[in-house]
């Protein structure tokens, strides 16, 4: 039965004489340089989706053929969902990537190297660098950040305490985080967060001379006691009372707190002005100020950059993309309406957007700004960091046990790496 | 005589393959989506994986990795305690049920919807209600303690309150469920009895522990282990209350927490350990069918069938 279908079939196509049966092919070759292709785009940021399709629109005015779909899946959601679509084959073909997973998604070849020569000397060369694993650069940055202090005028006015002067020291921070605590009130200076490495801790060690993680990405820094003076920085606040306790700041995040006026300081990044500029609370009562220096002024800069998935069907046109993305054109585009573009020169736009707040700020801080620091797996540690931190937040270890503890930790995971 | 004979033998055989027929979709589906992921998740357990898939075989190291891991014991022992302190909630529900089961009550429809409204809630939005109500600065439970002079605690971030104040909503949102099936259990035991035992002089009290608690017994069988298996399954009422990733684990209670499948859930989906995760689940369902088995054995004991 199965096989006279079959001959039936050929016979068919013999009747027929190549008329339609080779007819069909040929049209198919014909059509190929014209090929219409639909790249897509993921990215994570609700607030900039409307900034990202319009980019996609510019492309496609150059670049006709090609049309781009840009796919939303929220921040919570985007890692998870990512290393699942990378498994399954079904990544998209363009999307975000940040410094923390970077070197995970190149090391195991899932995303490609750019081959064509780019001038980078056009983006900050912290983000260059975070971008590159093994001499190779795989992604292109789009956007930057870096970290200051935003603080309620109105609560500084009530505590007749002056505001943060450019160059103020960690000394000056502490007699302020002193004046502004007002328990009656249930006002605290700031929120020692935990859970936001870049904005808090990061800074602060780096800012006492201390280190993440070595050089080569096989040390922990955690041992050192400059390191451990940058945590002591936040959990002598705790215990001081001038910020929340642990159990107050899980149920209801620093960021709230500072949204309520219940807080006078918040260590927050160049990505808050989309919150703080919407919310009514904050709109007209905060302005930023640099991180108060320590033994030295640092602060951390990171930034996002788009890369081409390696399983790419068009890996030509979703290079186009990325380049078109890392272009002065696209920054230009970005910095009316989104986050600081990673493009030099193009960022005083971005300033001009908000003239109500000393935005440059932001910029300034490039100058003294450290890489996020990262390794080949970031996320690992960067569990072992709450695990053991958690503890010498609430005061249950003290904060020399708990760095030692996350010392070793760390060091058995980065050896496994 | 014969003919009718010849047929009989012949009918059942027709009738099977036509029942066979009928439930072979479910059947298929069965395999497809409950068998072949079980026998795929047992092949896993015995695997390493690479962070984007591929994996090797590395045989028992899972499961070795598994007994020494602290995470693994204490997401047990939290998953037990919850499982054995929510089974309180069979007692309340049956308490519930006598107090609605009076031929001459009135709003019985009224209490009904307003014990079964927590179930046909979805977890999540039962689970944010509640984050609210157990807020340590701006909570409804510690504005009410705050009037009486109580400092009310972080309920859910407090490691010595947590796991009650999970518990508390856990019970909260199964009594409805409970309850109604109880009820119907109720209305079911023949009205003969009751009679014949006021005749005999048996109260309202003698009447409930003689007669109405054994002939439901085997309803609260049936409810005890469901609620097991669903206890040993807790997540989304933990995962929203808890939050996810870095903010669950920067929670100082998130230790008195964490149960099994959030363990797994991690382990699976945010840190890519699929292999390790395969055998955590393996383990719970190893649990599971211990404490089913357990509970079949026990029921001799104390169940009655009419």
């Amino acid at each position: 039965m199965w096989k006279s279908a079959r001959s039936g079939a050929a016979l068919l196509c013999v009747a027929l004489l190549a008329s339609a049966c080779g007819g069909g092919e040929q049209a198919g070759t014909d059509t190929q340089p014209e090929e219409r292709v639909k790249l897509s785009y993921g990215v994570w940021d609700a607030t900039q989706q409307a900034v990202m399709q319009e980019l996609a629109e510019e492309f496609t005015k150059t670049y006709p053929s090609i049309t781009v779909d840009v796919q939303l899946t929220p921040w919570v959601d985007y890692w998870t969902k990512m290393k699942a679509a990378v498994s399954g084959g079904a990544a998209p073909d363009v999307f975000w990537m940040n410094g923390p997973n970077f070197q995970l998604y190149a090391s195991n070849g899932v995303i490609k190297p750019i081959e064509e020569q780019v001038d980078t000397s056009v983006y900050p060369k912290a983000l260059v660098d975070l971008y590159t694993y093994e001499g190779k650069l795989y992604g292109l940055p789009k956007d930057m950040d870096t970290v200051g202090v935003w603080y309620n005028k109105t609560l500084f006015d009530q505590a007749k305490v002056k505001y943060p002067a450019d160059d103020w020291t960690w000394a000056d921070f502490k007699e302020t985080a002193a004046k502004l605590t007002d328990a009656k009130k249930g006002v605290y200076a700031v929120g020692a967060q935990l859970t936001s490495f870049q904005e808090y801790q990061y800074n602060t060690i780096y800012q006492a001379g201390g280190h993440v993680i070595s050089p080569d990405g096989k040390q922990s820094g955690y041992a050192d006691p400059k390191t451990i003076a940058g945590l002591k920085f936040w959990t002598d606040l705790i215990a001081a009372k001038q910020s929340p306790d642990l159990k107050t700041m899980t149920d209801t995040t620093p960021l709230q707190l500072f949204e309520a006026g219940k807080l006078a300081m918040y260590w927050g990044g160049s990505w808050n002005v989309a919150e703080f500029g919407k919310n009514d609370y904050t709109k007209d009562k905060v302005d930023v100020a640099p991180l108060p220096r320590g033994e030295q002024q640092a602060t951390i800069i990171h930034g996002v950059a788009n890369v081409v998935s390696a399983k790419t069907k068009h890996p030509a046109q979703a290079s186009a993309f990325v380049k078109f993305l890392g272009s002065k054109q696209a920054a230009d585009l970005l910095g009316k309406k989104g986050p600081i573009p990673a493009y030099n020169g193009t960022q005083q736009d971005w300033v001009k957007a908000h003239p109500e707040w000393k935005l440059q700020t932001f910029l300034d801080a490039v100058a003294y700004a450290v890489p996020y620091p990262v390794s080949k797996n970031t996320a690992a540690w960067q569990e072992a960091e709450l695990t053991h931190l958690t503890k010498a937040w609430t005061g249950e270890v003290p904060v020399e046990k708990a760095a030692a503890d996350l010392a070793a930790a760390m060091n058995d995971l980065l050896a496994k790496e | 005589m014969t003919g009718r004979k010849h047929a009989a033998s012949r009918r059942p055989w027709t009738e099977a393959l036509w029942g066979y027929a009928f439930i072979a979709p479910t059947g298929l589906g069965l395999a497809i989506f409950y068998l072949w992921p079980v026998l795929q998740t047992a092949y896993f357990s015995f695997t390493e994986w690479g962070a984007f898939g591929g994996h090797t075989w590395t045989g028992l190291e899972n499961y070795t990795r598994l007994i020494a891991d602290p995470e693994v014991g204490r997401a047990v022992l939290n998953t037990l305690t919850y499982t054995v302190l929510g089974l309180l909630g069979i007692p309340l529900a049956i308490v519930f049920a006598a107090l609605l089961n009076r031929p001459k009550l009135g709003g019985v429809t009224l209490y009904r919807t307003a014990f079964f409204l927590p179930v046909v809630t979805m977890p999540v939005a039962v689970a944010m209600l509640w984050r609210w109500l157990y807020n340590g600065d701006y909570g409804l439970i510690n504005q009410v303690l705050a009037l009486a002079g109580i400092d009310g605690p972080n309920w859910i971030a407090d490691p010595a309150t947590a796991l009650y104040a999970l518990i508390v909503v856990g019970v909260w949102s199964s009594v409805g469920y409970n309850l109604i099936i109880f009820l119907a259990g109720m209305q079911a035991i023949p009205k003969e009895l009751y009679e014949a035992a006021s005749m005999d002089g048996a109260g309202r009290v003698r009447q409930f522990f003689r007669i109405t608690l054994p002939m439901l017994s085997p309803t609260a069988f049936f409810i005890s282990i469901v609620s097991v298996i669903g206890s040993l399954q807790l997540f989304d009422l933990v995962f929203v209350m808890t939050g996810s990733g870095q903010a669950a684990r920067a929670n100082p209670a998130y230790s008195r927490l964490q149960t099994v499948v959030q363990l797994f859930y991690e382990r699976a989906f945010v840190t890519n350990d699929r292999g390790y995760a395969a055998a955590i689940v393996m383990a719970l369902l190893v649990l599971i069918a211990v404490l089913t088995v357990l509970q079949f054995r026990l029921q001799r004991r104390w169940v009655h069938y009419v």
